[in-house]
C-alpha cells in the first residue's frame, strides 16, 4: 500500500456502525462479509445484519432491489448490529434513497457519483439530483467517482489485459472496500488472499479485484476529501480461540455435534426454503460425519423421511421456515404420538403465507406451540444469538433423545444470517448425550418375556426406543391411540384420557431438567422486568444497558425454553411490579405468559422485518419504568 | 451390523446386506397376536395370508423386516405381522419408508398402501419414491374405493361411479396405477390379484428379488363398498379369457384355449389378435426402454377385453440408498472420518489470551 504520509487526524472511537448499500448485483453482501472478516481478525467484537431483497435479481437500480449489509464493531462487548450507521456507502441513487432515512445527521456518507445519472435518478424516484439539491446537506458527504476510478485502476494494473469494461466495473465493490479499509484502519492481507483464492480459476479477475481494492485504499490516502480516519481498538474479550459465525452455520455445527454426542447418525430430511436452506447446504457437505441429507419432494416428505430415520435409530432432523412448518404439522403430531426423537428447526421469517421471506420475525411461536390437531405438546427451544444456535441445537437434540419427543428449535432470519465472534467450545465441556437403545424385553406376560413399547421410564416418562433389527422386540407403533404400557391399539376412553395426560406430563416434566430462569438486575432495585425470547436478547440487553447508564433500574430475563417454561418462571414474574415483553410479533409470548401465570404483562411489538433497535427499546423501557 | 448372506433362493445385492434368519421361519413366526379387524370376506385377509406365507421364504431375520403403512383399511396391515412396523398417516408412508430404508441398509422395508392413500393424498410421494428408486417394496391394495371412510369413490374408480359422495356419478377419469408407475420410470412394476395366492406369491418374490423400488398393484375386493370389482378376473368361467399372465421371455398369448395374442398395431399401440397371427410379441420385462411395458399397461378389460397381470417391468438400476451410502463411505475413505473440533474451528480463527 502507499507509503505516503500526510498530516491527518486519527480519531479513536469505541464503536462504529458501517453500512454498505447497493444494487443486489453489486456484491454488497460479499463486501460487507469481507470488511467483517478484516474486523474479526483485528480482534473487535462485532455483530452483523445483512438485509437483502427476496428476488435474486430484483429490478436493477430501484429501491426495491437494494441490498445492504450493516456491521457494528467495537472495543468492548456489543449485543446488536447497531441502530443507525455512522457511515453509509451508497453505490447508486436507489441505495441512497432506500437508506438515507436511517442515517443520523452528521453521519458520513460515501457516494458513487458515477452512478448518479439521469436514468438512475429516475429509477430511484428522485425528481432532482440529491447530490446537488441540498438533500445531503446534513451529512458529511464524500463524493467518489467510484466506477470510473475502478475501471481506470483495473486497466492500468498488470495481468488484467483480458478483462473487459463490464468485468472491470464489477470490481467497484472492492474499490469501496479498499477505501473503507483505509478509512477505518482495517488489515488488508486477508482480503488480498481471499480474492486470490476466490478467483483462483480466473487470475485476471483476481488481479482486477485486487487492483480495485488497492486503488480504493490508495485513493483514501491521496484524496483531500478525508481529513480524519478512525480507529477502534480490539475488544477485551474472554480468552480463547474465536471464529466468526452466522446462526445457520452454528446451528448446523450444533446438529453435527449432537450426532456425535448422542452417538446417533444424523438424518436431515428437508425442502429448500429461505432462510433455512443454508443448513441443508451445510449439512450436505459433511458426509464424512455420516450425515445423511435428503432433499425431499416437499416439506411433508422431508419430515416424514426424518421420522422414518428416527424410527430406525438415527437422529432425525428437519429444517424449514414457517410455511414449511404448516405443511409438517400432521407429521409432527404423528411424532408426538409415536414418541420418537425428532428435531424440527424453524428459521422464522415474516408471515403469514409467503410473507417476507428474507426478513426476520418471531411469529411462529404459537404455531410451534399449538399448530397441531389434538393435545400435542412439543418442547420448544430458542437460541438468543448467532453463536448460541450451536448450544441450542445440542439442547434440542438432548431433549428429543432423552424424552423421545419431537422438539422445536425456533431460530429466525436475523440469527440465521447475522454473525458474531464465537468462542470455540472445548470438546470436554460438551454434554454427554449417549443414547442406549432397548435390547431386552421389559415386561413379563402370561407367556413369558414381552416388549411393551409404551412402558415408560418412571422418572422421565419417556418410552423405550427399540430399533428394527433388535431380535425379540418386534413391535408396531402408529398414530392411533395406544394402550398405556403395552402399546396395542386402544379406543378405551379412560386409556385415552390417561395417555393424553401422560404425554402432557412428560413434556411438562422437562421443566425440572432445564436451568432456572436467570435474572440480570445489577442494582437489585428493579421493579420492572423485561422478558424476552430468541433473537431479541441482544437489543433488549443493549436497551437495558442504556437505561441503567441513566441511573434507572431494570431487570432482564431471557427465555431459552418456551415449552415448558423453567420451573421458577412464575415466581420471578410475580416478584416485579411490571413485566414488559418485547417481541417481533403481536404478542405471542405475552399470550402464553398471561395464560399460564395470570401475569398482566405489557407488550412491545413490532413486525417490520428488522430486529429491534437498542435506542427504541431503551425508550420503551424508560416509559414503562417512569409510568 | 453383521452381514450374513445365504437367503433361501431369493437374493440381490441389497437383500444380501440384510442378516439371514438363524433358523427356518414359518408363517406362524410372522403372525402377530393382534386380532384382525377387517370386514369378514375382505380381500385384505387373502393378501395377509399370502404375505405371511411368503415372508419365511425370504430367509431373512424377522427383526430386520419393517412394514410401513399409511391410513386406510389396507394400512392396518402392519399390525398383523410380527415384524417391526409403523402405521403412519394418510399418504406419507413412502416418504417415511424412504428415511428408514436409506438410513438402514440392513433392513428389508415394505410399504402397504391403498389406492386413495397412494394415488390421491400421497400421489406425489409415490411418484418421487419410484423416481428415486429407493429400496422399497410398495404393495398397493387397489379396491377402487375408499374403504375406511365408508365408500367414497377413489382415484381408481371408474367414471360415473355412484357413491355417497357422487350420487350422480363420479366425473373424473381414473388413474391406471401401472401406467402411472411406469411413467415415473419405476424400475419394477407388477400386478396381481388378492385371491390368486400362487400368482401373488410369485410377484412378491420377484419384487423382493428386485434391488430398488418395486411397485405392486394388488387388485383387492372390498366386499362392503365395491363388491365384485374384479369378478371378471376371478370368475372361473371367464378369467382365462380376460387375463393375460405376463411371463418374461414368453409370447404374449392368453385365452382359455391359448387362442388370443398381443401384437403391435400400426399406430404403435397394442392389439389383440388370434394366436398364430404374425408379429405376436414376446414379453421382455427387462427392456431398458419402458415403452412396451407402458403399452401393455394400456390394455384393460374395458378397452381391449384383457387385463395383464404379472411383472410389467423389472430393470436393474442404481438405487438412491446405495448411492447415498456410497457417497458417505467414499467421503470417509478419501477424507477420513469427520473430526468435530476441526470442523467447527475451520475457517479464520483468532486467539485472545
Ligand atoms: C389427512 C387425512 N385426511 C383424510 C383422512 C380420512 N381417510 C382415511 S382413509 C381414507 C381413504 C382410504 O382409502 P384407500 O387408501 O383406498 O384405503 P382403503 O381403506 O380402501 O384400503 C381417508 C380419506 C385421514 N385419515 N387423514
Ligand atoms: S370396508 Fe372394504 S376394504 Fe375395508 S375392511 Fe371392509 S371390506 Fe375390506
Ligand atoms: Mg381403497
Amino acid at each position: 500500500m502507499s507509503e505516503q504520509v500526510r498530516e491527518r487526524e486519527t480519531r479513536r472511537l469505541d464503536r462504529v456502525v458501517v453500512r454498505f448499500a447497493g444494487d443486489s448485483g453489486d456484491g454488497m453482501q460479499l463486501t460487507g462479509e469481507q470488511f467483517t472478516s478484516e474486523t474479526a481478525t483485528f480482534g473487535n467484537d462485532l455483530s452483523t445484519l445483512p438485509d437483502f431483497p427476496a428476488e435474486i435479481r430484483a429490478p436493477a437500480g430501484t429501491p426495491a432491489g437494494v441490498s445492504g449489509f450493516q456491521l457494528h464493531y467495537s472495543d468492548h462487548d456489543i449485543l446488536t448490529p447497531g441502530d443507525a450507521p455512522d457511515v453509509l456507502v451508497a453505490m447508486n441513487p436507489a441505495a441512497l434513497k432506500a437508506n438515507l432515512k436511517d442515517l443520523p445527521p452528521g453521519a458520513s456518507l460515501i457516494v458513487n457519483t458515477d452512478a448518479f445519472t439521469g436514468g438512475n435518478l429516475k429509477k430511484a424516484g428522485y425528481a432532482t439530483d440529491p447530490l446537488t439539491d441540498g438533500t445531503l446537506d446534513p451529512y458529511m458527504v464524500h463524493r467518489v467517482p467510484l466506477t470510473s476510478m475502478t475501471i481506470n485502476a483495473v486497466h492500468a494494473a498488470e495481468g488484467t489485459g483480458s478483462v473487459n469494461k463490464k468485468e472491470a466495473e464489477r470490481a467497484k465493490n472492492m474499490f469501496a472496500l479498499g477505501l473503507m479499509s483505509w478509512l477505518y484502519h482495517r488489515p488488508t492481507e486477508g482480503t488480498v488472499g481471499f480474492l486470490e483464492k476466490k478467483f483462483a480459476k480466473r487470475p485476471e479477475i483476481a488481479a482486477a479485484n485486487i487492483a480495485a481494492f488497492r486503488a480504493g485504499f490508495n485513493y483514501g490516502e491521496t484524496t483531500e476529501s478525508f481529513t480524519v480516519t478512525y480507529e477502534v481498538a480490539p475488544a477485551r474479550m474472554r480468552s480463547g480461540t474465536y471464529r466468526r459465525i452466522t446462526g445457520n452455520l452454528a446451528l448446523s455445527y450444533g446438529l453435527v455435534a449432537a450426532g456425535e454426542l448422542t452417538g446417533l447418525p444424523l438424518f436431515l430430511g428437508s425442502y429448500p426454503i429461505t432462510p433455512a436452506s443454508d443448513i441443508l447446504h451445510e449439512l450436505s457437505k459433511h458426509k464424512r460425519f455420516g450425515v445423511r441429507t435428503f432433499q425431499a419432494e416437499d416439506e411433508i416428505a422431508g419430515i416424514g423421511a426424518a421420522l422414518g430415520a428416527s424410527f430406525g435409530g438415527s437422529l432425525g432432523i428437519t429444517t424449514t421456515s414457517g410455511p414449511g412448518v404448516a405443511l409438517k404439522s400432521e407429521t409432527i403430531g404423528l411424532a408426538v404420538s409415536l414418541e420418537l426423537p425428532l428435531v424440527i428447526v424453524d428459521i422464522q421469517r415474516g408471515g403469514p403465507s409467503t410473507g417476507l421471506p428474507t426478513k426476520t420475525e418471531q411469529s411462529d411461536l404459537l404455531q410451534a406451540m399449538f399448530g397441531r390437531n389434538g393435545e400435542a405438546p412439543v418442547p420448544i427451544v430458542a437460541p438468543r444469538s448467532p453463536g448460541d444456535c450451536f448450544d441450542a441445537a445440542i439442547e434440542a437434540a438432548r431433549l428429543a433423545t432423552k424424552y423421545r419427543t419431537p422438539v422445536f428449535l425456533l431460530s429466525d432470519g436475523y440469527l440465521a444470517n447475522g454473525s458474531e465472534p464465537w468462542l470455540l467450545p472445548i470438546r470436554e465441556t460438551l454434554p454427554d448425550l449417549k443414547v442406549t437403545f432397548t435390547t431386552e424385553p421389559n415386561h413379563t406376560g402370561p407367556k413369558g418375556p414381552e416388549f411393551w413399547p409404551y412402558l415408560r421410564d418412571p422418572e422421565t416418562l419417556a418410552r423405550p426406543w427399540a430399533v428394527p433389527g433388535t431380535p425379540g422386540l418386534e413391535h408396531r407403533i402408529g398414530g392411533i391411540e395406544k394402550s398405556d404400557g403395552q402399546g396395542n391399539i386402544s379406543y378405551d376412553p379412560a386409556n385415552h384420557d390417561r395417555m393424553v395426560r401422560l404425554r402432557a406430563a412428560k413434556v411438562a416434566g422437562i421443566a425440572n431438567d432445564i436451568p432456572p430462569l436467570e435474572v440480570e438486575d445489577p442494582s437489585e432495585q428493579a421493579r420492572v422486568l423485561v422478558l424476552g425470547w430468541g433473537s431479541t436478547y441482544g437489543p433488549i440487553a443493549a436497551g437495558c444497558r442504556r437505561v441503567r447508564a441513566k441511573g434507572l433500574h431494570v431487570a432482564q430475563a431471557h427465555l431459552r425454553h418456551l415449552n415448558p417454561f423453567p420451573a421458577n418462571t412464575g415466581e420471578i414474574l410475580r416478584s416485579y411490579d411490571k413485566v414488559l415483553i418485547p417481541e417481533m410479533n403481536l404478542g405471542q409470548l405475552r399470550t402464553l405468559i398471561r395464560a399460564e401465570f395470570l401475569v398482566d404483562a405489557i407488550g412491545y411489538n413490532q413486525v417490520r422485518g428488522l430486529p429491534f433497535k437498542a435506542a427504541e427499546l431503551a425508550g420503551v423501557l424508560e416509559d414503562v419504568i417512569n409510568q | 451390523m453383521t452381514v450374513t448372506t445365504n437367503h433361501t433362493g431369493i437374493s440381490n445385492r441389497l437383500l444380501d446386506l440384510v442378516p439371514a434368519a438363524p433358523a427356518q421361519q414359518s408363517r406362524k413366526d410372522f403372525t402377530s397376536d393382534q386380532e384382525v379387524r377387517w370386514c369378514p370376506g375382505c380381500g385384505d385377509y387373502a393378501i395377509l395370508a399370502t404375505v405371511q406365507g411368503f415372508l419365511p421364504e425370504l430367509g431373512i431375520a424377522r427383526e430386520n423386516i419393517a412394514f410401513i403403512s399409511g391410513i386406510g383399511c389396507s394400512s392396518r396391515f402392519p399390525y398383523y405381522l410380527q415384524t417391526y412396523g409403523m402405521h403412519s398417516i394418510h399418504g406419507r408412508a413412502p416418504a417415511i419408508a424412504t428415511g428408514l430404508a436409506t438410513s438402514r441398509p440392513d433392513l428389508s422395508v415394505w410399504v402397504v398402501t391403498g389406492d386413495g392413500d397412494a394415488l390421491s393424498i400421497g400421489g406425489n410421494h409415490l411418484l418421487h419414491a419410484l423416481r428415486r428408486n429407493v429400496n422399497l417394496k410398495i404393495l398397493m391394495f387397489n379396491n377402487r374405493i375408499y374403504g375406511l371412510t365408508k365408500g367414497q369413490y377413489s382415484p381408481t374408480s371408474e367414471v360415473g361411479k355412484i357413491t355417497k359422495s357422487t350420487p350422480f356419478g363420479s366425473l373424473d377419469r381414473p388413474y391406471n396405477p401401472v401406467s402411472l408407475a411406469l411413467g415415473a420410470e419405476a424400475t419394477f412394476v407388477g400386478r396381481s390379484i388378492d385371491s390368486d395366492r400362487a400368482h401373488l406369491t410369485s410377484v412378491l418374490r420377484a419384487a423382493a428379488e428386485h434391488p430398488g423400488t418395486a411397485f405392486v398393484e394388488i387388485f383387492q375386493n372390498c366386499n362392503i363398498f365395491n363388491d365384485g370389482a374384479f369378478d371378471a378376473l376371478k370368475d372361473r368361467s371367464s378369467r382365462d379369457d380376460v387375463t393375460l399372465k405376463l411371463a418374461h421371455g414368453e409370447p404374449l398369448v392368453f385365452g382359455a384355449e391359448g387362442d388370443k395374442a398381443i401384437r403391435r398395431a400400426d399406430d404403435g399401440s397394442l392389439e389383440v389378435v388370434p394366436a398364430g397371427s404374425p408379429g405376436v410379441l414376446v414379453h421382455d420385462a427387462t427392456a431398458t426402454d419402458p415403452s412396451q411395458a407402458f403399452a401393455l399397461s394400456r390394455l384393460t378389460g374395458d378397452t381391449h377385453g384383457v387385463t395383464p397381470i404379472g411383472i410389467f417391468r423389472s430393470v436393474d438400476a442404481p438405487t438412491y440408498d446405495e448411492a447415498l451410502n456410497t457417497q458417505i463411505s467414499d467421503a470417509r475413505e478419501k477424507q477420513g472420518a469427520g473430526d468435530l473440533m476441526s470442523l467447527i474451528s475451520g475457517g479464520e480463527t483468532w486467539t485472545i489470551d
